[in-house]
């Protein structure tokens, strides 16, 4: 705390963007320029990011890092992080790095738009984990949409502008509905200041609405079934490192969003609207668990895999339960890496071979070790094999479901196996056999690169898998303090209503 | 002295109407050269620039000629974003004309006659100063559409405008005489006192006066189900035209509108609401639609420019300070935008000849980078996505119609919106997504800054030295209304 003081966290969201406008005066045939440029700015970030960790207090429920500036008059400019957002900070800015060397080679036609392009995106998704203003929030939220179209459109794949269409507009009609909540809320509380959003009663009739608004943008950014469909679009069609984000990075602002928002804002219509979030997470776990399981292309397979798996987060945060939101969070941490990871797996092979048609590849395992091992071991994150990160998460939002739903938790246990059906049936067909296609013959095992890429990724699956303190210690008091408080105001809630309805049969006799 | 002092308050005026008429003498006695009708571009502009400076002295509220004619800081701010759309405007005309040795003197006339009619309606406090201004800015305006009088083209937008105008100028001259049927006096003051009278709104006199005045005053902002000249004459007009269509008379008109309803019809606000909310949603669903199936990039301004109006409008149905602020806010974002747009498409040129059809937009990312990058920041704020520009315009007048409870506009307002992004977003996969066509030709120097300018405005709003004196004006301005 001392040169950049109080604006450590403004430092973190802007340098990629303050670079990137740099960037955009570079010469655009220097392209070893533009990637060197790119991997300094988000290693540096990512330095930065761990100085946030390092200063970070575990045991302050409250924001901490906290900033604020004049903007719009009433709407101010300020920034802060808590133990749920805190993560997220490093996630993206430890992911980022990884992206850039994903693409070190795989891009080669207008690389230094494509690196721009990403900073700003890095920039854009720090932003919307540090906002505490609404209004903040919503730019940041939105203005992702830009870099993350282009990118889908202009290195995409075959279908790339329908799938970037899709997520564009899919994206955005969720997004207007909350702007407009926004606004009521801005109103009714008379500032968009969000710490001072969380400690409002909003009236529960209002509180219904707006959760709904909330809802549709949210659903659709995590994405919930029924309208997941843009994802496998999005997912299949981006360059490798797009996926890496958008399965890594862009999915959890959608379970960020319910855990800042949804929850301890409208904690009366979270409850009354629970169901209605179980049963959506459940058909997601199980019905994309069974389309996974039917899938040719590798990344579709991942993509629905995904799909899969933040159900469990989003059943885990509707059981207002400690458990529940700790296993949220550490599913969706956990989630990011291990997501990510099976993307850059794909993304080696693609590289090569260029079709992610699964009955394209088949015995990999004779011709690259290396990357039979990794994948395995991501294999088995996704599955939820104990001793991997994948377990944590999942096992503390089923404990959670069971302890608020038995058959919830019933179905949802269903979804594991499932998942771990689809994922070994998707490793055995890759890697193991015979190798018998002529195209695989010569194919190399991973560069130096590639390893780089793939090991800090591997260690943290392991690592968080036998101990995952360091994530579970800093999100417990902010997860805490928001149990506490969502139960509190739920009790307040129902109490006057109950002395309603206590008034009404007492006037009603005089009748 | 002290005569004359009088009438300082409207020196904007005067600078711009001594100028236009000096610059048509010295054109007609002049011969008719291209360096002399460059010369009077020139000296037009900084006419605009000068009636500019002019309307910045001074923060008072005045009323002249027995308060038909008020100079107050709503009218200023207006006024201010008339004159950038008009000058910005000359400027972009400038470099199209030389180009094709067209420039003529007559223009930049005709233009600030146009201007000085904008201010005038601007200004407005009395049915009869407002039909002045009104018709000073059409008749000008009608020549203007058909200025390239050996194109057909030009010459049907001329008389297709002339023709739908002359209607609209018809009904708004209509509803004014029912107005004074109702009130007795052209006043603004009078008919906003006769209207505050107890049950003045279910007089039939009034109620007609006011639907047959907002009829030619949506006419003149083109919104939907009086928007139909627009399409052609924004296709038919000499481009440099079309630009300054889109922009200056918009603001103006709308100045209008806004006067008219909230300081002439405050009494009445239940009825006037009801005919705003149509028109604004009208004007968003029709203009987002519409706009899908278009192949002339000035056909599609045009769908955009009767959406933008829905929106500004939405702001204006709150009928509070917040929506007439968040009109303020959206109308001077609009010029930009709109101004920034035509810029680029003023510079889709090929062989001499310009190109009006989407498609040869397509891979102007590996042709000219920059340009494509402005446009697809203009589409992206046009669409609101923030940061941009566009967003914190929306963001105003949504926030206005919020407050005023006005739900289903809101959401019909944002879902026509996510519409409407389609085709801006259309635009913008041309140009990165596709494979490149023919380059253009290099793009001229003046309109290459109007795309700068423009562009850095759009994404820099963002920032509070931008965005904060914009806003705090707007709000001063607004405030004066009630």
């Amino acid at each position: 705390m001392n040169l950049v003081g109080n604006s450590l966290l403004s430092v973190v969201t802007f340098l990629p963007a303050v670079v990137a406008i740099f960037m955009c005066f570079l010469n655009s045939e220097a392209k070893q320029n533009a990637r060197w440029i790119a991997l300094w700015t988000t290693l540096f970030t990512f330095a930065l990011s761990l100085l946030i960790w390092i200063n970070f207090d575990p045991n302050n429920p409250d924001f901490q890092f906290v900033e604020e500036r004049a903007w719009l008059g009433p709407i101010k400019y300020k920034m802060g992080v808590d133990g749920i957002s805190m993560l997220f900070v490093v996630l993206t800015a430890f992911l980022m790095p990884l992206c850039i060397l994903a693409s070190w080679e795989s891009i080669e036609d207008r690389v230094k738009e494509y690196m721009i392009a990403f900073l700003v995106l890095e920039t854009l998704m720090i932003g919307v984990f540090c906002a505490l203003d609404l209004v903040l929030f919503y730019v940041f939220f939105e203005a992702g949409l830009i870099p993350m179209f282009i990118i889908i459109g202009v290195w995409g794949g075959g279908r790339r502008v329908y799938a970037s269409f899709k997520f564009f507009l899919y994206t955005l009609l969720g997004s207007v509905l909350m702007l407009l909540a926004m606004l009521a809320m801005y109103w009714q509380a008379g500032t968009t200041d969000i710490p001072t959003l969380l400690r409002t009663d909003f009236p529960v009739g209002m509180q219904w609405w707006l959760w709904l608004a909330f809802f549709a943008s949210f659903a659709v950014k995590m994405p919930m079934w029924p309208v997941h469909t843009w994802l496998p679009d999005a997912h299949v069609e981006a360059p490798t490192a797009g996926s890496v984000i958008l399965a890594g990075i862009l999915l959890k602002m959608g379970g960020y969003g319910f855990l800042r928002f949804s929850l301890p804002m409208f904690p009366v219509a979270s409850v009354d609207f629970a169901p209605l979030v179980f049963v959506l997470s459940v058909v997601a776990i199980v019905y994309t668990s069974l389309v996974a399981l039917a899938q040719e292309d590798v990344k579709k397979l991942i993509a629905y895999s995904s799909v899969a798996h933040m159900g469990f987060v989003t059943m885990g945060i509707f059981t207002f339960s400690q458990q529940g939101l700790d296993g949220a969070i550490f599913q969706m941490i956990s989630h990011g890496f291990v997501s990510a990871a099976l993307f850059l797996c794909v993304g080696v092979v693609y590289d090569r071979i260029h079709t992610r048609e699964i009955s394209a590849y088949g015995g990999l395992v004779n011709r690259m070790p290396i990357y039979a091992f990794c994948f395995m071991i991501f294999t088995m994150a996704n599955v939820g094999l104990p001793g991997t990160s994948g377990f944590v998460g999942e096992f503390l939002t089923l404990l959670a479901a069971f302890k608020a739903n038995t058959w919830v938790a019933f179905f949802a246990t269903t979804g594991v196996i499932l998942s771990a059906a689809y994922a070994l049936y998707l490793y055995r067909r890759m890697i193991y056999g015979a190798l018998e296609k002529p195209k695989l013959k010569a194919i190399a095992d991973m560069t130096p690169r590639e390893i780089v890429v793939m090991a800090p990724l591997v260690i943290l699956t392991i690592l968080f898998g036998f101990y995952p303190a360091p994530i579970l210690d800093v999100t417990a008091k902010s997860v805490n303090k928001l149990v506490e408080r969502h139960d509190a105001a739920v009790k307040k809630a129902r109490a006057d209503g109950a002395t309603r309805v206590v008034i009404s049969p007492t006037t009603a006799p005089t009748r | 002295m002290s005569a004359l002092a009088v009438y300082a308050p409207m020196l904007p005026e005067l600078i711009l109407a001594i100028g236009a008429m000096a610059l048509l003498m010295f054109g007609v006695f002049r011969p008719e050269t291209q360096d002399e009708a460059s010369r009077i571009m020139w000296l037009a502009i900084a006419v605009l620039l000068a009636a500019g400076f002019a309307v910045l002295q001074g923060a008072s509220t005045v009323r002249l000629f027995d308060g038909a004619f008020i100079v107050d800081p709503f009218g200023r701010f207006m006024k201010i974003v008339v004159l950038i759309g008009a000058a910005g405007a000359l400027v972009l005309s400038f470099d199209e004309m030389a180009e094709r040795k067209a420039l003529k003197f007559e223009y930049p006339v005709l233009v600030l006659l146009a201007a000085t009619g904008m201010m005038m309606m601007v200004s407005a406090n009395d049915l009869i100063s407002l039909y002045l201004g009104l018709e000073l800015q059409s008749l000008a305006l009608y020549v203007v559409a058909a200025f390239r009088r050996d194109s057909t083209r030009s010459s049907e937008a001329g008389l297709k405008y002339f023709v739908l105008g002359a209607l609209s100028s018809g009904m708004l001259l209509y509803g004014a005489s029912l107005l004074y049927g109702f009130a007795g006096s052209t006043s603004f003051e009078a008919i906003a006192a006769a209207a505050r009278a107890q049950g003045a709104g279910r007089d039939l006199l009034l109620i007609f006066g006011l639907v047959f005045l907002l009829v030619g005053v949506a006419f003149k902002i083109s919104a939907v189900p009086f928007h139909m000249w627009t399409p052609d004459v924004y296709e038919g007009a000499p481009t440099p035209v079309t630009a300054f269509f889109a922009s200056a008379p918009k603001v103006a008109a709308m100045a209008l509108f806004i006067r008219v309803v909230v300081s002439v019809f405050s009494g009445i606000q239940p009825q006037w609401q009801q005919i705003v909310v149509f028109l604004a949603i009208a004007s968003m669903l029709l203009g987002a639609f519409a706009a899908i199936r278009q192949t002339n990039i000035k056909r599609l301004m045009a769908y955009s420019s009767i959406a933008n109006m829905g929106y500004a409008l939405v702001g204006l149905a709150a009928g509070t300070v917040e929506g007439v602020q968040g009109v303020l806010i959206y109308m001077a974002i609009y010029v930009v935008m709109t101004l920034g747009a035509f810029a680029v498409i003023l510079a889709m040129r090929r062989d001499g000849a310009a190109i009006e059809d989407i498609s040869e937009l397509a891979g102007l990312s590996k042709t000219n980078l920059p340009m494509a990058f402005a446009m697809a920041m203009f589409m992206f704020s046009m669409a609101g996505i923030p940061p941009l520009a566009g967003f914190f315009a929306k963001l105003y007048v949504f926030m206005a119609a919020i407050k005023a409870e006005l739900y289903t506009l809101a959401v019909i307002g944002v879902l026509a919106s996510v519409v409407g992004s389609y085709y801006y977003l259309r635009i913008v996969k041309l140009m990165f997504f596709d494979d490149a066509r023919a380059p253009f030709e290099p793009t001229l120097p003046k309109e290459r800054a109007v795309q700068w300018v423009a562009m850095v405005l759009v994404i820099a709003f963002v920032l509070p030295i931008i965005s904060s004196p914009l806003v705090e004006a707007a709000a001063a301005a607004a405030r004066t209304l009630f």
